[in-house]
């Protein structure tokens, strides 16, 4: 398990706050220097005590945190030299933005020429050269927001840790500064773990994306894999839009089997983490990768009676919602292309997949 | 708006017709024991005797000159009569604040006819001091805490003999009686005491005789306090009021011993407040001509080890009502006490008084 | 230029000028503001303007002997003090007159009292003198000099008149020249006797022991309140009744709880003696002093310096800690330069309420102080409720009050008032 390459490491690491509840279960993880990692998760997942543990604010239970091949569960947070983004940023309100930013540098014993020069670099990098002499309760929310970001580069940590940092930007700010956040972290070569509990942000802007739910990692992987192949149904309804159809495996062959919705229909899918006929699924299909247009499927492909409930215009995408094999909230999305088809209420239609493209997944 | 004002108007008529029916009469006094040897010996008889009539008691006597010096300003007097120290009672009569009397038109004689000024005597020491009781301020000591072959203490000198007497003592802080048993015990005459305390020297003279004891001497601000301090053990002699002593001993076996040489009389009574309306002032008089009559001076030592300041009341002197113990050797006044006394010098300290405690306090912050 | 051609006055939809219907919404709105805060404002005025305008006043107010004898003071300018002569016959006359309508009216005493302050014996010369000049004629029993002088010497000292002289002046600095151990005389403000000389020892003191009351409370506080901020809930509100719990017992009670303790057959000196650490002939002592007034007034005032400074504490974010700490700040340097820069506000809050409280108090210092730990209030009670020198205790509280402000300004230009919050 133990990979040379790693930066940072979770060594079978589990964490209960009571002696009863494990609200991190058996983690492990590796990431090598340079990438950008997001801890994606419900409420309540684990994702949270796991940064809080690697910054060093929570101690682990059981297992090891490797920092650079070094375990750090015994160096306390000050000496892990890990700059850290907060939530609600932090900002030191009685010190001006200079003295925010100067601090970590203070305390570092650095020079004060030198140091001077730092934080005008790092005010600069995120364009907020002139605001060293405001305080943090004069300046708004973005702009606190890249003050929380350069203090935390400014020492030039080689980990940085960002819990939620943009959870309180609105959406437009939020989504300038996710690509802010990428651009610095990959021209500065910084090693980033970053948690949210927002999909899109963590698709966006990470290397890899570990799912949390119920205290484990259940899927590391970089968004790509992760939207197209996610390895369970959680993570598969945790990530994107997704349709799920309960049924029981009746046969597999290789990369494909063949489903027995519970309506009696059956549908072609490919096993992910089934293994034998008769056991219980969940097959997950992508509300894009539906089709109804009968020519684009495999003559032989199974397909399902579909009834068409509602049509939902957004502009760049029709969205569908039809009724499948019993499940009423089954969603389908075309492109709003010039030879797209409209469907309206009430009409009947025949739906398919391609086999690769639906996964059997536990139930 | 009408309707309100007047049912307002209507609801305080009606509360002050309340008030005035219900016959109220405001007594200010001291709480605690005096107060219901008070209660006991002539609020209760009165109440008895007018049924219509409730007393109402506040305890503020402590208070009661710049109580009634704000109520006079203020113009709104809420006490019907106020029990104070005599030297209390000079002090509101020179400020006008109590009402001049005339003893014989306002107190009940003596059941033998003495006139009431008579029978009071010396003891009408302001022209609106109506006199109550005779107390002390007098000495008791721990016999258990005196060192081994010590003699009993006979003299109050024995508060300034550190050497026979070692410990700490408890005395009252400010300057009146310790400036004159500290006077006493340098050797001054009794009678000289007073000559001697109105010059400087004779000022200096006592705060060095009482300089000699400074460190040894815990300075006590409320009357309980000294009682405590001596069954704790925290000193083996002080001063209080000889009631205080009495219920310390008798009421709560106390091993105190009582020191009754040099004991400073003083006195406490009632004023009545200047300005009363007619009304209130002829049922307040109806009550003092009670209150103070032979019978029920006399009444009040059952409840309480204070003389009657009339002396037609001594002879009446009982038994204590619950100890059930005689009660004239415990008074001040009793011949075996008496031996050597001297009455507080009103005149004397309400010239002198600000003046020596200045000094008095300047003396020590030192 | 295209502003002023545009410039007539804006109008409301109904064609008065904006501003004026702007200002008439505004009234309105402003005199429903003044109704609702009126109870307030008058309950303000009547309970603590007026009482302090009062007080500021009596300590200056001197009416009295020149209100009780007008001719005399009159007559008085004319006498030269110090000249070391007594007066001539036409004053005493004015005198005279004076003092049989004052002894009509019953004032001479009062006055007697006045002058009493100034001068010991002036007390019973007027309450004496008054029941036999009452007897004489203005005009029949002419001339006075030698009568007067019968009937009490006092009458032929020349001090007697260059006292009356001296506090005839209706507005006086008297009680404020003996606020600070000084006297008013004929050749103005002279040093008190030093043998009377207490006063501005007792502000000193009283000043100084506020002070270390205060830092004794933000030391013992300072901890508590950060227990109270950080521990879980339930913890820290069983912590809080523990704080609060003093408030519900009767301050008397509180104060006699510590005489038990710390008295030298006390709690706190058996169990010394008995451990040994202690000689029993070398019991401490630790009450009657300045320290017992030191320990009982801490532990009063000890929770009007937590509350202020938990509220305070409670609204700084765990993760300003964390973010320093992070940055590479130790523990120590988290604490001093970015949680207790923070926790000033509250420190501030509270030392101004105890230090303020704690200058006022003279119940505790009264009971445990001994001699050496009383404070200035004492006198002011003194002289409130004994003396009834109510002039001289209304300059002792106007110098505290100035004191109290004087302070609270410094306060204001080394920390800043604003960095005071009470929550």
């Amino acid at each position: 398990m133990t990979n040379d390459a790693a930066f940072v490491e979770f060594q079978r690491v589990q964490k209960s706050y009571d002696g009863e509840v494990l609200v991190v279960k058996d983690l492990n993880l590796s990431m090598p220097k340079g990438e950008f990692l997001t801890m994606l998760g419900p409420s309540g997942s684990g994702k949270t005590t796991c940064l809080m543990m690697l910054a060093g604010f929570e101690t682990a239970t059981y297992g090891e945190i490797m920092l650079d091949g070094r375990p750090i569960n015994n160096i306390p947070p000050h000496k892990r030299g890990i700059g850290m983004v907060f939530q609600n940023y932090a900002l030191f309100p009685h010190m001006t933005v200079a003295e925010n930013l100067s601090f970590p540098l203070e305390v570092r014993k650095i020079g004060k020429d030198q140091r001077e020069e730092k934080v005008k670099r790092a005010l600069d990098m995120v364009q907020m050269g002139a605001f060293g002499s405001r305080r943090p309760a004069q300046l708004s929310g973005g702009q606190q927001q890249r003050i929380a970001l350069a203090r935390a580069l400014v020492f030039e940590p080689e980990l940085v840790l960002m819990d939620e940092p943009l959870g309180a930007l609105d959406k437009q700010l939020r989504e300038h500064m996710q690509f802010e956040i990428t651009r610095l972290a990959h021209e500065l070569g910084i090693t980033t773990v970053y948690v949210t509990h927002d999909q899109t942000e963590a698709l966006t802007m990470s290397d890899r994306v570990a799912v949390f739910d119920d205290g484990r990692i259940q899927q590391l992987a970089p968004p790509d894999l992760l939207y197209e192949e996610p390895e369970n149904s959680f993570v598969a309804q945790f990530i994107g839009e997704n349709n799920t159809l309960d049924g029981v495996i009746k046969s597999i062959d290789g990369d494909t089997c063949v489903v027995k919705l519970d309506d009696g229909s059956e549908i072609d899918a490919k096993p992910v983490n089934v293994h034998t006929a008769g056991e219980r699924t969940k097959v997950s299909i992508r509300p894009e990768r539906v089709e109804f247009n009968k020519d684009r499927l495999h003559a032989d492909a199974h397909t399902l009676k579909a009834m068409v409930k509602e049509f939902i215009y957004m502009g760049d995408v029709f969205r569908f919602r039809l009724s499948v094999a019993g499940n009423d909230d089954f969603i389908i999305k075309t492109r709003n292309a010039p030879d797209a088809i409209k469907l309206s209420p009430g009409q009947e239609v025949e739906i398919g997949w391609l086999a690769k493209d639906c996964r059997a997944l536990d139930a | 708006m009408k309707v309100t004002k007047s049912t307002l108007l209507a609801s305080a008529v009606a509360a002050i017709a309340g008030s005035a029916m219900a016959e109220e009469m405001t007594l200010v006094s001291w709480g605690g024991a005096y107060q219901a040897s008070q209660t006991k010996a002539y609020a209760e008889p009165f109440m008895e005797m007018n049924p219509g009539l409730t007393i109402v008691w506040d305890e503020s006597s402590p208070e009661a000159v710049a109580k009634l010096r704000a109520m006079n300003e203020a113009g709104n007097i809420t006490w019907d009569l106020v029990d104070v120290v005599a030297a209390d009672a000079i002090r509101l009569c020179d400020e006008g604040l109590a009402m001049e009397y005339d003893p014989d038109e306002l107190l009940a004689a003596a059941p033998d006819g003495t006139p009431a000024s008579e029978d009071f005597g010396d003891l009408l020491v302001s022209d609106c001091f109506i006199p109550q009781i005779v107390y002390s301020t007098t000495a008791a000591y721990r016999p258990d805490l005196l060192p081994d072959g010590a003699p009993a203490p006979d003299s109050i000198c024995a508060m300034f003999d550190m050497e026979t007497y070692p410990g700490k003592r408890t005395l009252e802080k400010r300057p009146i009686n310790n400036m004159e048993w500290a006077l006493i015990c340098d050797g001054v005459a009794k009678d000289d005491v007073y000559d001697v305390l109105a010059t400087e020297e004779g000022q200096q003279r006592a705060l060095d005789k009482l300089g000699t004891i400074k460190d040894q001497v815990v300075w006590w601000g409320a009357a309980a306090e000294p009682p405590q301090l001596l069954a704790d053990g925290e000193v083996v002699m002080g001063t209080s009021y000889n009631g205080r002593w009495f219920s310390a001993i008798e009421e709560q076996d106390q091993p105190f011993e009582m020191l009754w040489d040099a004991q400073v009389f003083d006195l406490d009574g009632w004023i009545i407040p200047a300005g009363l309306s007619e009304e209130r002032l002829a049922r307040v008089k109806e009550f003092v001509k009670f209150a103070t009559d032979t019978q029920r001076l006399a009444d009040q030592a059952k409840f309480i080890s204070y003389g009657p300041a009339r002396a037609s009341s001594a002879p009446l002197v009982g038994q204590h009502a619950e100890l059930g113990i005689d009660m004239a050797p415990h008074m001040p006044t009793d011949p075996n006490n008496a031996k050597n006394t001297f009455l507080y010098n009103y005149e004397f300290w309400a010239d002198y008084r600000d003046d020596i405690d200045a000094k008095f306090q300047a003396w020590l912050a030192q | 230029m295209t502003d002023a051609t545009q410039s007539g006055p804006m109008l409301a939809a109904d064609g008065t000028p904006l501003k004026k219907s702007l200002a008439r919404s505004l009234r309105r709105r402003k005199v429903r503001a003044l109704a609702l805060i009126a109870p307030l404002l008058l309950f303000v005025l009547l309970s603590f303007v007026i009482p302090i305008v009062s007080m500021l006043f009596r300590s200056v107010e001197n009416g009295i002997v020149s209100e009780t004898l007008p001719l005399t003071v009159v007559e008085l300018r004319n006498w030269d003090a110090d000249s070391g002569e007594l007066p001539d016959e036409a004053l005493y006359a004015a005198f005279v007159k004076d003092m049989i309508a004052a002894v009509e009216a019953k004032e001479h005493t009062r006055l007697g009292t006045r002058l009493n302050y100034e001068e010991t014996g002036m007390s019973s010369m007027f309450r004496k003198s008054g029941r036999n000049i009452k007897r004489l004629d203005p005009e029949a029993d002419a001339p006075f000099k030698e009568k007067l002088i019968d009937i009490h010497e006092g009458w032929g000292e020349v001090e007697t008149w260059r006292t009356i002289k001296t506090h005839a002046v209706p507005i006086t600095n008297g009680y404020f020249l003996n606020a600070i151990d000084m006297r008013r005389t004929p050749e103005g403000p002279r040093a008190q006797p030093e043998d009377k000389q207490i006063l501005v020892k007792l502000f000193g003191r009283t000043l100084f022991m506020s002070l270390i009351i205060t830092g004794a409370c933000i030391l013992l506080a300072y901890p508590v309140s950060y227990l109270l901020a950080t521990l879980p809930m339930r913890v820290s509100n069983l912590l809080m009744i523990l704080v609060l719990l003093p408030f519900w017992t009767s301050l008397l009670v509180r104060t006699s709880a510590w005489k038990v303790m710390l008295q030298q057959q006390g709690v706190i000196n058996e169990t010394l003696v008995w451990l040994g650490f202690v000689a029993d002939d070398a019991r401490l002592v630790i009450i009657n002093n300045q320290f017992g007034t030191i320990i009982a007034m801490t532990h009063i005032l000890l929770p009007f310096m937590i509350l202020p400074m938990y509220s305070v504490m409670q609204t700084i974010p765990p993760s300003y800690t964390r973010a320093a700490k992070s940055m590479g700040a130790t523990n120590w340097t988290t604490f001093w330069r970015i949680y207790f820069p923070q926790s000033i506000p509250g420190i501030g809050a509270g030392s101004i309420l105890v230090f303020i409280l704690a200058i006022g108090y003279y119940i505790t210092p009264e009971i445990v102080g001994g001699t050496k730990g009383v404070f200035i209030s004492n006198r002011i009670a003194y002289h409130i409720s004994s003396s009834l020198n109510w002039g001289l205790a209304a300059a002792l509280g106007t110098i505290l009050l100035a004191v109290v402000l004087l302070l609270y300004w410094c306060y204001d230009k080394i920390v800043g008032i604003d960095n005071v919050k009470l929550g």
